[in-house]
């Protein structure tokens, strides 16, 4: 947790009760006048410590772990995919935003015939929503008493994304994390009886370490976590054991207030949560603090649903995404071609514009300013009006690549029929349908 | 080894509790009644405060086939879509705690056809109900001081009561025992506002119901998930017009999105329609549950079940450590 101005105070020269310290007390060679305007603008994040040649180490240690995010960062990553969580800094979204999403991974048994051709589904997902590549971050691969080594070998070479290896056996580990080479993955678990073998394993191999407390113990999941810190792994991830809705609920919000609010270190780290084949629960993990989440079983019916919700929840609620207002043209249109009129929020105009492509019809869609915002929002904030869409159509130009004077707008908002035949003299006012689904119908029908 | 003290907010404030329906010995008609709210802490934080109860689950029937609604609901109800009543009992089986009856917009609506499908419905089952419009301000008028007055002393919920036309449902509310469901824009000034209405011309804060409106997943449910989380929030530091429980309707606008209504012609990552499309209503559904939703509307049997499914193990209090 960051400290006040006043509590890096206690910690300069200026308050040192040794003698040989004290005498440096607002000497200035740090840049500013004293100790305690020092002391203000560390607090403020406008100097740095090393300014100061005098802080004694006992305090430096303090300061810098009070710099250090509450929540550590956590890489991992495979040919050039990474996957970094952790480092959050509120409990709800609205507070600022999350920073970080959870990785999506799937679980794979070493004892399963087909691990390989899941990993390669895995790997090879990839769907577009509003304009955006979602894809899964990778696979767990789970030592369930076949050949470890080479599944983890076999799962590496059909899916370029980073791995999880999930193995409490040290000496299956060790063959895991050599087969891994190469890659930079997760190591799942230490427990209380493995934890020293475990350590050693990922400082050696330079891994992430996940530890596993049973059953929500987080006294337990604390000193483990200490331990394996004591033992020279910085890179750590949380697994409290629980796995139900209820009980991971309770341990996750816990962890992450006893993290940002308690300044917790031995549990600043992120968490890793086991969804079962259960979508609702791994849509409660990644908006309730998970930073890994591991879903039994792969179908894109649900990894996509869970994709989308994941990029909604991590949006930045500070500013809705938007796209560039002005004339976009949809499978080369020609002069003849319908022309529409939709919003600049990302989520509007790619609904209406992906319709619009996959009907294979051409089309010229002018998106208005309306500021990023719906359909609807924007008319109920007047920024999606008669006049704002009148003048799109002027300045934009869009009339003189038109060999007519048509515009369809949006079935929602009807009731600009009206007025925007004011605004735009000699232009023909098409209401379209309300939902952007609807629109290859409605110009198969009604346009020509 | 070091202890850990259970990180536990301090709250001074409580969600309203209120009674949806009423049973012969309240003046109404109903085998049951269903209380929501009551909640001192953050939805399921049973280790710091009360969750007295669950979150409802109301399921939505229309007074006749809805013309628009996707293949993959109308046939995971088959046939009885074509009869309300069959409809409304098929919805009890399903598992609905409360059923929400919507007109829907056709020539023969009047307040004479209203009257009769609320019968039918009231005759059909012992849940306690809600009633929205067809979402058409003056028809909604007509409908809904029609349907009060059918049903008067039934404490059902009428909806959807906004800015725009609180004041002659409100009323009918008055006259007639019964509860609005009071719909703002996502945003909790007007939420709080609309309550203060509400409650300036009579209608009690243990019959009002607040809906703050939420988006489908993957087209503005995020900013619905963020306004609940304030409401909530400010509900529980103390805000009186901030703590009416809380109603969504998340089956309705899952349902519209392009996602659950269509088939064919999507990109092949989208994956099985049918699993895809229940997923969209349920993952829109339990997220609005785990921001503070105390009645969630759904349409789909099997999101009926999973949601559920969650709710339980929610409530099981299984996450409370000593
Ligand atoms: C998310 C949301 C917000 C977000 C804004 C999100 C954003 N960036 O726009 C926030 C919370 C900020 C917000 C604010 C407000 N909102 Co608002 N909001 C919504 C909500 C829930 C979803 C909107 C959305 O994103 N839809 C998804 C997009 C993709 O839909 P769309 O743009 O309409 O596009 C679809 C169709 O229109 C069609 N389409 C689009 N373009 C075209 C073009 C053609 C040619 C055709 C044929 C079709 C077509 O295709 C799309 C997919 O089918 C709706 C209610 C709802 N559930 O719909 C209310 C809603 C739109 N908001 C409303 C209001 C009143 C407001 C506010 C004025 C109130 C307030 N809170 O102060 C403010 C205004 C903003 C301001 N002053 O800054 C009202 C509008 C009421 C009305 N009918 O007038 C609504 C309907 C809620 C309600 N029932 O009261 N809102
Ligand atoms: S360098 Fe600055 S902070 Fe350090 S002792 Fe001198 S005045 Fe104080």
């Amino acid at each position: 947790m960051a400290l006040s101005g006043l509590e890096i105070y206690k910690l300069l020269p200026g308050s040192s009760k040794n003698p040989e310290v004290k005498k440096h007390a607002n000497c200035k060679e740090c840049g500013f006048p004293t100790c305690l305007a020092f002391a203000m603008k560390l607090g403020q994040k406008q100097a740095v410590l090393a300014q100061c040649p005098y802080v004694e180490e006992e305090s430096k240690a303090k300061l810098e772990a009070s710099a250090a995010p509450p929540i550590r960062l956590i890489t991992i990553s495979a040919n050039g995919r990474k996957l970094e969580v952790g480092n959050e800094t509120v409990l709800f979204r609205h507070e600022k935003t999350f920073y970080h999403e959870p990785g999506l991974f799937v679980r794979v048994k070493d004892t399963q015939a087909d691990a390989a051709e899941v990993a390669k589904a895995v790997g090879e997902y990839m769907v577009d929503y509003v304009g955006m590549n979602l894809t899964m971050n990778g696979v767990a691969v789970e030592a369930a008493g076949g050949d470890f080594a080479a599944t983890v070998a076999a799962v590496k070479s059909a899916c370029p994304l980073p791995l999880v290896l999930l193995v409490e056996d040290p000496a299956a580990a060790e063959a895991g994390l050599t087969a891994a080479q190469g890659t930079q993955s997760l190591l799942w678990a230490a427990t209380p009886d493995n934890w020293e073998a475990m350590a050693k394993l990922a400082a050696q191999y330079k891994v992430p370490l996940a530890v596993r407390a049973a059953g929500g113990d987080l006294d337990a999941l604390a000193a483990l976590a200490e331990q394996v810190k004591g033992a020279g792994v910085e890179d750590i991830v949380l697994d409290p054991g629980v796995r139900d809705y209820d009980s991971s609920l309770a341990a996750f919000t816990q962890l992450r207030r006893l993290a940002l609010k308690h300044n917790e270190r031995n549990v600043g780290y992120p968490i890793i949560a086991f969804a079962g084949d259960d979508p609702v629960l791994a849509g409660q993990h990644i908006a309730k603090y998970a930073g890994f989440v591991v879903l039994d079983r792969f179908s894109s019916g649900t990894v996509y649903p869970l994709l989308v919700m994941r990029a909604n929840i991590f949006t930045d609620p500070q500013k809705p995404i938007q796209v560039k207002p002005g004339i976009y043209e949809i499978n080369n249109p020609k002069p003849g071609d319908p022309l529409m009129v939709t919003t600049n929020f990302s989520i509007t105009y790619f609904s209406v514009a992906n319709e619009i492509e996959s009907s294979g019809i051409p089309g010229w869609l002018l998106v208005a300013d309306a500021e990023g915002m719906s359909v609807l929002t924007a008319w109920a904030a007047g920024k999606f009006d008669a006049e704002r869409i009148a003048k799109s159509v002027k300045t934009t130009g869009v009339a003189e690549k038109l060999s007519h004077q048509r515009i369809v707008i949006p079935g929602h908002v009807a009731v600009l029929m009206g007025e925007l035949e004011e605004e735009l003299p000699g232009w023909e006012i098409n209401v379209g349908p309300r939902e952007a689904v609807d629109l290859p119908n409605f110009l198969k029908m009604q346009w020509g | 080894m070091p202890t850990i003290e259970v990180p536990k907010e301090k709250w001074n404030g409580k969600v309203r509790e209120i009674t949806l329906g009423a049973t012969a010995a309240e003046g109404g008609t109903r085998a049951k009644t269903v209380t929501v709210g009551g909640e001192t802490t953050l939805p399921f934080l049973h280790f710091e405060g009360e969750i007295p109860r669950p979150p409802a689950i109301a399921i939505e029937v229309q007074d006749r086939k809805p013309v628009d609604w996707s293949p993959v609901l109308l046939e995971a109800w088959g046939d009885v879509t074509e009869d309300v009543a069959a409809w409304t009992k098929a919805a009890a089986e399903a598992g609905a705690d409360v059923i929400l009856l919507k007109f829907s917009l056709h020539d023969e609506l009047s307040p004479d056809y209203a009257r009769q499908v609320l019968r039918h419905v009231l005759d059909a089952t012992g849940l306690p109900l809600i009633v929205f419009g067809p979402g058409q301000a003056d028809l909604d008028n007509d409908v809904l001081v029609a349907v009060a007055e059918e049903g008067k002393g039934e404490n059902f919920v009428l909806g959807v009561c906004e800015d725009k036309n609180y004041r002659t449902i409100v009323a009918a509310a008055l006259a007639h025992g019964h509860l609005v469901n009071a719909r703002t824009a996502m945003d909790v000034n007007l939420a709080k506002q609309l309550n203060i209405l509400i409650s300036d011309m009579g209608l009690p804060l243990e019959r009002i119901v607040m809906d703050p409106t939420t988006g489908a997943l993957g087209y503005g449910m995020e900013y619905g998930y963020s306004v609940m989380e304030r409401l909530r929030l400010a509900a529980l530091q103390g805000d009186g017009m901030t703590q009416q429980p809380m109603l969504v309707t998340p089956g309705e606008e899952a349902w519209r999105a392009k996602e659950a209504r269509a088939g064919e012609g999507v990109p092949q990552a989208w994956g099985d329609w049918a699993e895809r499309a229940i997923n969209w209503e349920t993952l829109t559904a339990s997220t609005l549950v785990e921001s503070g939703a105390d009645i969630v509307v759904l349409r789909h049997p099997e999101s009926v079940k999973r949601v559920r499914g969650m709710i339980d193990v929610l409530m099981s209090k299984s996450g409370v450590t000593s």
